[in-house]
């Protein structure tokens, strides 16, 4: 059988509802391999969901999800193999606070991939480097401020080497210094062609760095655009409305 | 602010402590007085001087049944409280129901029901291993502390905020490794003061275990005053000095508690 054009990511037609509660209403999307793609949309648009849709942290209901071939809608999924391929950032940075910031970086290739610990090691210090965090190995996520963290937490996905990241509003607990930090370190990973899903409240960063904007609303894409045209010249009604209110 | 309170915290404890002791100590000396006025007997004093190596060897023999106790409660129930966190039904149904009844059953009767329907020895391969009442009471204490301990675990792994599941899950960590890697070692803080406290209340009641006729501190107090010919004017002195001895005990025990809960919910 042969599989129609998809992309590297591919959502088609999934639905998820908590309880009664419908979030995710029917979306679809596809994003190449490299490409960055950024969604925003006014809170409890199901833009988080959506996100812990694609590595099976949340199980839908309803239509596939494809990540390089793996279906992810699927009782026979091998979560492993999804995992390992898959980084998953978080608002609330969510490190290990008993582990320094190089054992946090450490623990999953050597605990779940069973790889061997020098060489672990040698990469956890030089993603450790890559998000400007050297001379930190030793210290304790409750040493490091917000910003540091989440760069830790990003160079612990990274640790496992993924195809993918997700990023999940890890902008939105931060102040506006630390905030910088941690979206130069995105950017930096999606010039280096790692395909980024970047859920976001960050208009800037959107502009700059996505190849694609998606605006979801009541558990739908409402709207979805290059950037330029995005910002400059929003189709629908409730994007303009929406970008009323945050530029 | 909080790091100096944190620095106070000892000396704090210490001022009340001693201010307590003192407290304690004046009620025993003041009872032992009143016995001895106008007495033609040995004072107070002579006969607690006289019956303390033995008094102590009681109390020993509590903190002894209490340590053991613990240890013992510990041990069973830290597993027991990983089943009442089983994914699989069954085995968290059968955790909680274990849990739940020796949790809502009496000390005392667990005590009886241990003194009286264990062995007194047991034979393994011909060979005899005596099971006096001691270690019968042992058991008996064990069990509420297990469902205890239980309980205590299941409540330290809950307090664990879910973001640690969900990103050791998302980092692919099966459910195992994420227990005893990420969630169990956060959990050793939580457990602690409560824990601790657990141990005061099991150390209080090894005194039950003078009822089933363990020669503990309760069971020698009663022989001593016996002994010295059941004098009306020693029940104060000499329970007295059972009791101080458990409070000089437990007491820094308990403030040590306090400390590290205040310790900990500063950090968390």
């Amino acid at each position: 059988m042969t599989q129609p054009d998809r992309g590297f990511v591919s959502l088609r037609d999934v639905h998820k509802t908590f309880a009664v509660h419908k979030v995710i209403n029917g979306i679809s999307l596809d994003v190449a391999r490299g490409e960055t793609i950024c969604i925003i949309g006014p809170s409890g648009s199901g833009k988080s969901t959506l996100i812990r849709c694609i590595n099976a942290l949340v199980p839908v209901d309803q239509g596939s999800i494809h990540l390089d071939g793996i279906e992810v809608n699927t009782p026979k999924l091998d979560k492993l193999a999804l995992r390992r391929r898959v980084g998953i950032v978080f608002q609330q940075y969510n490190l290990f606070p008993h582990k320094t910031a190089l054992e946090n970086i450490m623990m999953a290739p050597i605990t779940v991939l069973k790889q061997d610990r020098a060489e672990v090691e040698a990469r956890a210090r030089a993603l450790l480097k890559k998000v400007r965090l050297e001379g930190k190995e030793g210290a304790y996520p409750g040493e490091l401020s917000g910003g540091q963290q989440q760069r830790v937490a990003i160079a612990r996905s990274l640790a496992m080497r993924p195809d993918v990241m997700l990023f999940d509003e890890v902008t939105a607990a931060l102040d506006p210094e630390t905030k910088k930090d941690v979206l130069t370190t995105i950017q930096d990973l999606a010039r280096d062609g790692m395909t980024c899903l970047v859920v976001t409240h960050e208009m800037g960063f959107a502009r700059e760095v996505s190849n694609r904007v998606y605006f979801t609303e009541g558990g739908l894409i409402v709207e979805h655009a290059p950037p330029a045209e995005f910002f400059s010249n929003p189709q629908d009604p409730r994007t303009r409305e929406f970008l009323s209110q945050v530029l | 602010m909080l790091r100096l309170s944190d620095a106070l915290a000892p000396v704090h404890v210490r001022l009340t402590s001693r201010a307590a002791l003192a407290v304690a100590a004046m009620v025993f000396v003041g009872s032992s007085a009143m016995a001895a006025a106008g007495s033609a007997h040995d004072s107070v004093v002579t006969i607690l001087i006289r019956w303390a190596p033995l008094l102590l060897t009681g109390f020993l023999f509590n903190l002894l049944i209490s340590v053991l106790s613990m240890a013992v409660g510990t041990l069973a129930g830290i597993p027991l409280g990983m089943m009442q966190l089983s994914p699989l039904r069954p085995v968290s149904r059968l955790g909680y129901y274990l849990t739940q009844f020796f949790r809502n059953a009496p000390w005392l009767v667990l005590l009886f029901i241990c003194v009286m329907l264990l062995p007194f020895e047991f034979r393994v391969a011909g060979l005899r291993i005596p099971f006096p009442d001691w270690v019968k009471a042992v058991v008996g204490f064990s069990l509420p502390a297990m469902a205890n301990v239980s309980e205590i675990l299941r409540g330290a792994v809950l307090s664990v905020p879910t973001g640690q599941w969900e990103s050791a899950e998302s980092l692919g960590f099966n459910r195992r490794q994420t227990m005893f890697q990420i969630i169990l070692p956060q959990c050793i803080k939580r457990m602690l003061p409560p824990w601790m406290n657990l141990y005061s209340l099991i150390t209080m009641s090894t005194v039950t275990a003078s009822v089933v006729g363990v020669s503990e501190m309760l069971t020698m107090t009663a022989q001593v005053h016996a002994a010295e010919g059941s004098r009306p004017e020693l029940l104060a002195p000499l329970y007295s000095f059972a009791m101080l001895c458990f409070f000089v005990y437990a007491y820094p025990i308990g403030k040590w508690t306090e400390y590290l809960e205040r310790k900990y919910q500063v950090k968390d």
